[in-house]
């Protein structure tokens, strides 16, 4: 379980609840490193800017992320970490690598809000 | 708008903005500090601290949250991962607006803002981040298992990172702008000796190549201006870092790397400005050297705050 104050998605099962029964999601799927660690901040930063938004990570090395390592959003991607958005249900962006919080908050409010 | 007042503001969650932010709350200054990135700056960046006094070995990030703890705890209000979007430091009194939306004032002003990677400037860097272009071996390493990649760079990270990453990969061509290495002689020695790497001296990528990912780079040589092409499967890039001190070109004092120029007790140009930490004009980084700047700094504003 990676030590970040997000929720965290712990199963396939979890994952799909999640984002079935969420309008707007946001998970990071990543490990404890420096390229995951500012997108985690940023997050646990938005989770009371973007009520309308669930935000979670999951663990990158756990069997049940490869709904994301496998994700075809995620096809090409070679840098931690794989960030989704999903919008009832469905993926709308996906991302690689470390974004800044600009970036991300302008997909929140293009994709998902 | 209106204004909350502060003592001291500090610019800046590095080790070096957090130790000012530590002594200053504990001098009973109404502190605050405002950081437009992740609170540990580059600190948290590194994996392994072994050579912190009093610390057995330990992460970047612990140290981290152990300064940000001892801060609040001493008074500190912390404002992280906002931007900076209105400075003024001349005045007796400083003002600083974030995000748009709020006005902080203080009586000094202590800029801690630190550095950030140094980027190639080659064509189509953004394009391939994530897609063949990487910043992090330690993170992305396993993704070129078995594959051909480039390191950028001669400095002590660069040849580092290059022989961890000959856990995974097939080969690696170090390419560096000049004929020698800025690393320690370790270093070198550690790369040289390592089979899976190759060196391409006296050379800068101008362009990365490839259609969805990075294929290859164009190459040119600095001595006789020559083009070439490489095929590669990746680039990690460490060519180290400059300082954020954009905010302040014609304000504070820069030198011509851009770093903020302080005397020995961290001040710059303007009355109750202080810098310290990696944006100022020094010779040796170090998270102690940048604790040690935060305390100096911290200390000179407690005492130009009582004059």
């Amino acid at each position: 379980m990676l030590g970040t104050n997000l929720k965290h998605i712990k199963s396939e099962e979890e994952f799909n609840e999640v984002i079935e029964n969420n309008e707007n999601v946001m998970i990071c799927c990543g490990r404890m490193g420096p390229m995951c660690l500012p997108v985690y901040d940023i997050m646990e930063n938005l989770e009371s800017k973007y009520g309308d938004v669930k935000f979670y990570d999951m663990e990158f090395d756990a069997p049940h992320a490869h709904v994301l390592r496998n994700h075809e959003f995620a096809r090409g991607f070679m840098g931690l970490p794989f960030t989704f958005y999903f919008k009832n249900g469905k993926a709308t962006k996906a991302t690689t690598s470390i974004q800044n919080k600009k970036q991300i908050k302008n997909i929140l409010d293009e994709h998902l809000v | 708008m209106n204004a909350k007042h502060y003592d001291a503001i500090v610019l800046g969650a590095g080790a070096t903005g957090l130790t000012a932010g530590i002594y200053l709350a504990r001098a009973n200054l109404k502190t605050l500090i405002i950081n437009e990135g992740l609170i540990g700056g580059q600190m948290i960046l590194t994996h392994t601290v072994a050579n912190y006094p009093g610390v057995w070995e330990t992460s970047g990030r612990d140290i981290s949250l152990i300064m940000k703890k001892q801060a609040k705890e001493f008074g500190c209000d912390i404002e992280s991962n906002v931007e900076v979007t209105k400075l003024d430091i001349r005045s007796k009194k400083k003002m600083v607006e974030i995000d748009d939306d709020e006005v902080f004032t203080a009586d000094v002003v202590i800029v801690a803002t630190g550095g950030k990677p140094r980027k190639l400037g080659a064509k189509n860097e953004d394009k391939f981040k994530g897609f063949g272009i990487s910043y992090c071996a330690t993170c992305d390493g396993d993704f070129y298992t078995d594959k051909d990649v480039i390191v950028v760079g001669g400095g002590n990270s660069a040849l580092e990172e290059a022989v961890s990453l000959t856990k995974w990969v097939r080969s690696i061509t170090v390419i560096h702008q000049f004929d020698n290495f800025q690393a320690t002689e370790h270093a070198i020695k550690q790369a040289e000796k390592n089979d899976k790497i190759s060196f391409i001296l006296e050379s800068e990528i101008t362009e990365y190549l490839g259609e969805q990912q990075v294929e290859g780079v164009k190459i040119q040589n600095q001595k006789t201006g020559e083009f070439r092409e490489l095929k590669t499967d990746g680039v990690f890039v460490y060519i180290g870092y400059i300082p954020n001190s954009d905010k302040f070109e014609g304000v504070l004092e820069l030198s011509e790397m851009k770093e903020i120029k302080t005397d020995e007790n961290m001040q710059t140009n303007i009355k109750g400005v202080f810098a310290a930490g990696d944006v100022r004009v020094k010779k040796f980084r170090q998270i102690t050297t940048a604790v040690s700047d935060g305390a100096v700094a911290a200390l000179s504003a407690i005492e130009f705050l009582q004059k």
